[in-house]
């Protein structure tokens, strides 16, 4: 059993840190541009495309992951320049309609290009197998893969934290987040900024399709339903706040993995059987968003308000 | 945006549109066409899920990612009627319209509390919760959805036959759109304008707002919740995919080709979307990519929806 609850924390963990690269990037758009980007699952599945498409060709995954990155930033760049930059002073429907449009022609495109089978990719080799940890009840393994992935997460959300709050760029953003016209006029070039933001957070999109790729298939439509996931764990810890989405990300992932490996066993013990069949997924479900239903009735700006 | 006023044109207008939907069926059949009976029967249903998207969102300015649970509510709703034994349209109807209306008050009551992007994304949460619950519940068909043995009767006559349930489906969207129309000149309708326009100085005049909105919000989901129903009987199934939030986006996009706020902006945008969908089907298998380009240029180009192109008179 604890080993269980180990291996679903360390996945958790796993998980949370990913819907943070993307939470990141979301938050950003969201909180200094005021803008709604339903698309940002879109560049989070393109990216998985383009990584896995170029560590295909380079026949090297770290390769591709550089490269798919870079071709996502890239992507990232011409959206905004083109389209996002017209939509930052519309209201939040004409925002909806727009990026809604993104995700159609998103996933039509991938879908012609690459066909609609999921595409499988492997990780790097010397990282396949698992990693032993000696403990006190018996040896416990867990994936080396998943472990550079948590590695990966903690290493950018420390990067994040320091750039963001500790850097004359990171200031200028959240001054942005906090108050745009102020920041306008005190001389900072907003509209480059919002570029670099879009742009960075098309990146970290890609980076988090890339990394999950060879654990999750990459197809078409997987960007919807992490994207649901996103916009919950911005909510909870507040548009705009790159802490906030953190912790948001971290408590997302790590209720719903946990929900989801532990509720149906907890169900069947104290449940009779049928009920526990039936209300034990559909609770592991709905368990983040009851969370978010219940954080949002209390604190209607998340946990960590930008504009406080 | 200003109070909605019909323009002169509107009346006239809406008679013809009325006439000539009433011959549809006969003149379809007449050309051996019957199967677009049926399209134009989805046309219908869409376009009354959307006026009631419409009423919370054009009138109500509440921007809501959370109407296919309602939809999809009454959609189940019908199916489990029916699984219970209760064919009668005239008991089931009003059952799915009860349930997604007290299912829309509850959900209005927790989200109504927050504004702006928040409640976007609660009212997305509550969709979300429902479209889990239902493909978990097994006794109601999990993934697969839950299929009608077929379709319902109507006061005794049967639904079975295409004209029929499309005729049943445009009195519904006649009597719902009289409806908005009588309300959104009302007083009730009057009061949900201003505090669309301004919260703050309603709630100064004691508007009770919350309690406004909340029966806006109410009345859109009961009616969705018939939209629903009738689609379950076009359809033969209550589907999960009902309640998928892309669903939610699809009315809202709608509404907003439509034009947001105008009496038959969801009745425009129905039909432009599905008839678009119908018409690029024909040409290629990417279709999705040429209607986002639209739908891109209507963003753009024009900001007011489709319907405001034909200058809905406003003010």
């Amino acid at each position: 059993m604890t080993q269980l609850i180990l291996e679903q924390a360390l996945n958790g963990l796993q998980f949370g840190l990913m819907l943070f690269l993307l939470a990141a990037g979301l938050t950003l758009v969201f909180g200094i541009m005021d803008c709604i980007n339903l698309a940002h699952g879109s560049l989070y599945m393109v990216g998985a495309y383009f990584v896995a498409a170029a560590a295909q060709v380079a026949d090297s995954f770290w390769v591709g992951l550089g490269a798919g990155v870079a071709g996502a930033a890239l992507l990232g760049l011409l959206l905004e320049v083109s389209l996002f930059r017209r939509l930052y002073q519309r209201d939040h429907l004409a925002q909806v309609l727009a990026t809604f449009a993104l995700i159609l022609i998103a996933n039509e495109a991938v879908r012609a290009i690459w066909g609609p089978a999921a595409i499988m990719f492997n990780p790097p080799e010397a990282l396949a197998g698992p990693v032993e940890f000696p403990l006190p009840h018996g040896a416990f393994f867990y994936p080396a893969y998943r472990l550079v992935i948590i590695a990966v997460g903690l290493a950018v959300a420390a990067l994040l934290y320091l750039l963001v709050a500790r850097s004359r760029v990171g200031m200028w953003v959240r001054a942005g987040a906090a108050n745009r016209e102020m920041t306008e006029a005190l001389g900072i070039n907003v509209r480059a900024l919002f570029t670099a933001v879009f742009v960075f957070g098309a990146a970290l999109c890609a980076l988090a399709g890339g990394l999950l790729g060879p654990l999750l298939a990459v197809q078409v439509g997987m960007g919807e339903s992490v994207l649901i996931l996103a916009f919950v764990v911005i909510i909870i810890g507040g548009i705009g706040s790159i802490r906030g989405a953190l912790v948001g990300s971290l408590i997302v992932g790590t209720v719903d993995t946990l929900g989801r490996a532990l509720l149906p066993a907890l169900l069947r013990a104290t449940l009779p059987a049928d009920a526990a069949a039936t209300l034990g997924p559909a609770l592991a479900s709905i368990l983040i968003y009851l969370l978010m239903a219940g954080i949002l009735f209390f604190r209607p700006q998340g946990l960590f308000p930008a504009r406080a | 945006m200003a109070f909605y006023r019909p323009a002169r044109w509107q009346r006239p207008a809406t008679l013809a549109g009325l006439v000539a939907l009433v011959a549809l069926p006969a003149a379809l059949t007449a050309l051996g066409q019957e199967f677009y009976i049926g399209f134009a029967t989805r046309v219908l249903i869409f376009a009354l899920a959307a006026s009631s998207l419409n009423l919370v969102l054009g009138f109500g300015g509440m921007v809501s990612l959370g109407h296919a649970a309602f939809f999809g509510i009454g959609a189940y709703t019908a199916a489990i009627c029916q699984q219970a034994g209760i064919n009668e349209a005239l008991f089931a109807f009003p059952a799915a319209m009860a349930a997604a209306g007290l299912f829309a008050l509850l959900v209005g009551s927790v989200s109504l509390r927050t504004r702006g992007v928040y409640f976007i994304m609660i009212t997305l949460a509550f969709a979300q919760m429902v479209f889990y619950l239902f493909v978990s519940a097994r006794a109601w068909g999990g993934d697969d959805g839950l299929p009608l043995a077929g379709r319902m009767t109507l006061a005794g006559f049967s639904l079975a036959g295409d004209s029929a349930l499309f005729f049943a489906s445009l009195a519904a969207l006649t009597a719902a759109l009289l409806a908005f129309g009588r309300l959104a000149q009302a007083r009730f309708g009057r009061t949900l304008q201003a505090i669309r326009e301004n919260e703050t100085r309603m709630e100064a005049l004691g508007y009770p707002v919350f309690r406004y909105r909340l029966v806006a919000f109410a009345l859109g989901g009961a009616v969705a919740g018939l939209a629903g129903a009738l689609l379950a009987n076009l359809t033969g199934l209550a589907s999960p995919n009902l309640l998928q939030w892309t669903q939610s986006g699809t009315l809202l996009v709608m509404v907003i080709i439509g034009g947001v706020g105008a009496l038959y902006g969801g009745v425009v945008g129905a039909a432009v979307l599905l008839g678009l969908e119908e018409v690029l089907v024909g040409f290629t298998e990417h279709w999705h990519i040429v209607l986002g380009l639209l739908l891109l240029g209507i963003v753009l180009f024009a900001p007011r929806g489709v319907a405001a192109l034909f200058g809905e008179r406003r003010g």
